[in-house]
């Protein structure tokens, strides 16, 4: 149900820029109000979000340990489980960031007859994920090439490895196919498995398709009937980019659904569940040292409470310590 | 109480499948065995919590304060402002559902509402609806909704079907800490004075005597006492339990369950033991006589107000440093909250070993220092006499009790004095132990009588893996370093996996310990020593030989 109406949205927004590149004033406006509203409300919203978060404090250091600690001397640390140090924290966050590191620890709890609970590897969401987020990222540094003259020799490098098995003309890029097949999987976890199923939202289907959408049309301006003319892309994004706008007559529907579907994501970037891409660095129980008992940490909002006192301990209970021969701090005469 | 207590097989089929309707349209289920009676209001106003009133989770009507929506609104908004875990782990998750079977309350019960994801949704549908624009225009299609009595009724049910054991936070490509999202619940359950009994009065009690139970100073003294006779009894040794002792060198605070529980008991027989051996200059504290704290499981107020005792005792006493006894959630608050809530310690003496002279530079700021440290250290310098042959009627696995386990990465340190106190040690499946523990099923306050079906419905991942090594490799003893693990985990073995007890770390130390001038049958639980070749011993060294060879089958 929720599936089906974020795919409705997203046919939605398809049928509308189609309708909308049909007239000349709906063609400059996908081609370029709406992409400069995305990229500054991409832009302000995320560095909003991102100040957000970081106004409110942390007030204890409340690291999740996924390994031995540093202790005595002769008892084995795990510096990247259970860094305590800067170099152990850089070092869990970078396995955290770029390789998943809590999701590949993933396992799979099933329940036999006995009963009995047995474990199983549970890599696949770690793959897709993996799979997913890199080659988006390959994808998103090779449309620099559209942005820059000369294109870099590290873009163009990237590009010809992505390109590396010279499958059709033109080259078919692996990580089109990865991403596709991983943001199918992705969607279709969702859909199947009944617990996912019924935890998920719409906004956890929304992306999925729209990111799927993105990939399609730019596959389809690829390697179908409906290609598009490269230079006049790159005349677009290179206008966009020095402010001076021009919206060349050649491109088609699927270009503007493509640039659409991108100004879309980029809207919707902040006020969503993507913000995890920028939060994922603050998160207290991953990006703080296991150092508790070595460096004081401040709590900037420490106020007093009120405390039972030893004195007043001793007040109440002093007849009854007395008798038990224990020391007092004031031997007062008892009535 | 709730009734009669279900049987294993009962507990045994759980149907993991979600209803068909939206989990927003699934009303909270009440039922006797799932929940925890309503706070004794003497007890909540004693601690001047807010809204006391007589109610119980039974009732119809909760008696809700007038003004309750705007105190958990204004109160929600107060803590996004102070911890920014809330505020990101509300706004990051991705609900990839990696957490959802990672939670022995889902594994248990099979009710969706306890994968750790949808127990934050709970809090998270809230926020949404109030605290973002999204969620303000789009409603229930954005996973917002309304705070209504029955929000808080699942609140209450949900938030106190977690232990806050954090084994879903290991799993979690974000890191997010539904222990983190629980204590927020609790508080706002609490400040519209909706608390449980089974942490408000051991608050209480820790608040006002100093320990859990409420014993008095007397008592505290009595149990000692009473210690110290029966030890000298097993071992023929007279050893000392300073109490309030001024100049020790030394604050030694333990779970008060310590001096009044079965287990627990045993293991403070191997405290004294062990400390009497080496000679240690330590006191026991009467008005610090608990570690074990409460408030962590009620509010971060509450947990400052217990907590505040220990470093103002260590003051008082003049004493160098503090060592912990063995215990999940006063390790918790003493190595992530502690010094930051009660500190600076700065009165207090860079921990050192007396007997070894090893620094204890991890602890140079807190002063404070794990016993399976002190006494590790102990060992690797040869300052201990083990035979080992006195635990061989135990054949034994280690439950790494979740809080020292995932808050402190003390993995090792318990396993390397187990290692050298007997000979027959096995490991759990390693997806059940370490970082990966499971919880016990009871912590964090609901490891209470009316609350026994999902405690053992929670336990049960635990009881599992006890299972399986105790099928393999004929394991009948549970080693653990957690006082709610002593008192919770028996009763869950005795339902799942009869004929495996437990035990804690020092008592197999204690057992193991070869003491100047001792005289020993028994171990420290009053039953025939086994590898001693004493006069009497005979008998002692075939019994549990015999008991290896049925288990080994």
């Amino acid at each position: 149900m929720r599936a089906l109406f974020s795919l409705s949205v997203v046919a939605v927004v398809v049928l509308l820029t189609i309708a909308a590149v049909a007239t000349s004033g709906g063609r400059f406006f996908v081609g370029t109000i709406l992409p400069y509203a995305a990229i500054a409300t991409f832009l302000v919203g995320m560095i909003y979000r991102v100040l957000h978060w970081a106004r409110s404090p942390v007030p204890f250091k409340i690291t999740t340990t996924c390994g031995q600690q540093r202790s005595l001397s002769w008892i084995k640390h795990d510096n990247l489980e259970s860094p305590h140090n800067l170099w152990g924290v850089l070092g869990r966050m970078a396995l955290e960031v770029l390789f998943f590191r809590s999701l590949f620890r993933n396992t799979k709890a099933e329940l036999k007859d006995g009963p009995r609970l047995v474990y199983g590897d549970a890599r696949w969401l770690w793959l897709g994920g993996l799979a997913f987020h890199w080659s988006f990222l390959v994808i998103f540094v090779r449309h620099f090439k559209f942005f820059v003259e000369p294109v870099p020799g590290w873009v163009s490098g990237i590009q010809e490895l992505d390109g590396f098995f010279q499958i059709g003309l033109p080259i078919f890029y692996i990580t089109d196919g990865i991403l596709l097949a991983a943001i199918t999987y992705l969607f279709f976890r969702r859909v199947v498995n009944p617990q996912l199923r019924y935890l998920s939202l719409a906004g956890d289907y929304f992306p999925l398709l729209l990111i799927g959408g993105l990939a399609t049309s730019g596959v389809i301006m690829r390697h179908t009937s409906l290609r598009v003319d490269i230079t006049d892309v790159k005349l677009l994004a290179t206008g966009l980019i020095s402010l001076d706008p021009v919206v060349p007559e050649s491109l088609g529907a699927v270009f503007f659904v493509h640039l659409t579907m991108l100004s879309v994501l980029l809207l919707y970037f902040p006020f969503s569940k993507l913000v995890h891409m920028a939060g994922v660095f603050f998160s207290p129980t991953r990006n703080m040292s296991n150092n508790n008992r070595e460096q004081r940490h401040i709590n900037p909002w420490n106020y007093p409470v009120k405390v039972h006192t030893y004195e007043e301990w001793e007040d109440e209970f002093r007849d009854v310590m007395k008798a038990a021969d224990m020391p007092l701090e004031k031997d007062v005469e008892t009535k | 109480m709730a009734g009669a207590k279900p049987k294993p097989e009962k507990l045994s089929s759980v149907d993991y499948h979600p209803p068909s309707q939206s989990w927003m349209d699934v009303p909270p289920n009440v039922r006797p065995g799932t929940f925890n009676w309503a706070a004794n209001p003497a007890n909540a106003a004693y601690l001047d919590l807010p809204h006391v009133r007589k109610w119980q989770p039974t009732d119809e009507d909760w008696k809700l304060p007038d003004n309750w929506q705007q105190i958990v609104l204004e109160g929600l908004a107060d803590r996004l402002q102070k911890y920014r875990s809330l505020k990101l782990f509300m706004d990051i998750c991705v609900r990839c559902g990696a957490c959802a079977d990672k939670c022995h309350f889902f594994l248990g019960s099979g009710d969706p509402k306890n994968m750790p994801v949808l127990r934050a949704e709970l809090l998270r549908s809230v926020y949404r609806r109030d605290f973002t624009t999204a969620g303000k225009i789009l409603g229930k299609l954005a996973g917002a909704r309304p705070l209504t009595p029955q929000v808080i009724k699942e609140w209450f049910l949900y938030f106190y079907q977690c232990t806050e054991c954090r084994r879903c936070s290991v799993f979690c490509p974000y890191g997010i800490d539904t222990a983190e999202i629980t204590m927020m619940g609790r508080e706002l359950l609490n400040s519209i004075g909706l608390g449980i009994d089974w942490i408000t009065t051991p608050a209480a009690n820790c608040f006002r005597t100093g320990n859990h139970l409420g014993i008095q100073p007397h008592g505290f003294k009595d149990s000692l006492d009473f210690a110290v006779d029966e030890l000298a009894e097993i071992t023929g040794v007279r050893v000392e339990a300073p109490i309030n002792r001024k100049g020790a060198e030394i604050l030694f605070v333990s779970p008060s369950a310590d001096y009044f529980a079965s287990p627990h008991y045993y293991t403070l027989l191997g405290y004294l033991a062990l400390f009497h051996e080496i000679g240690l200059d330590y006191t026991w504290s009467a008005y610090a006589s608990e570690g074990g704290n409460f408030g962590l499981f009620h509010s971060s107020d509450m947990m400052k107000r217990l907590n505040a005792k220990i470093y103002a005792e260590a003051r008082r006493l003049g004493v160098k440093w503090i060592l912990g006894g063995e215990c999940g959630h006063m390790w918790r608050v003493l190595h992530q909250y502690m010094d930051t809530m009660n500190g600076p310690a700065d009165f207090l003496e860079e921990p050192v070993s007396p007997i070894t002279g090893t620094k204890f530079d991890h602890a140079r700021a807190t002063k404070m220092v794990h016993i399976c440290e002190f006494t590790s250290d102990l060992i690797a310098n040869g300052k201990l006499k083990l035979e080992k042959s006195r635990n061989d009627n135990v054949r034994v696995t280690f439950h790494d009790s979740c809080n020292p386990a995932r808050a402190m990465g003390l993995l090792d340190e318990p396993r390397y004095c187990i290692d050298h106190a007997c000979n027959h040690f096995f490991e759990m499946p390693e997806n059940t132990i370490r970082e990966q523990t499971f919880c016990c099923g009871s912590g964090s306050g609901i490891g209470t009588d009316e609350n026994f079906e999902m405690r053992m419905r929670g336990g049960f991942p635990r009881a599992n893996a006890v299972k399986y090594v105790h099928e393999i490799h004929g394991v009948n003893m549970l080693a653990c370093i957690c006082a709610i693990d002593k008192a919770t985990l028996p009763p869950l073995l005795e339902f799942w996996v009869p004929g495996v007890e437990v035990c804690g770390v020092h008592e197999l130390i204690g057992n193991a310990l070869v003491m100047k001038g001792e005289h020993r049958v028994s171990d420290l639980r009053g039953e025939p020593l086994p590898g001693q070749a004493g006069a009497d011993g005979e008998g002692a060294a075939d019994q549990p030989a015999e008991k290896e060879v049925s288990k080994d089958v």
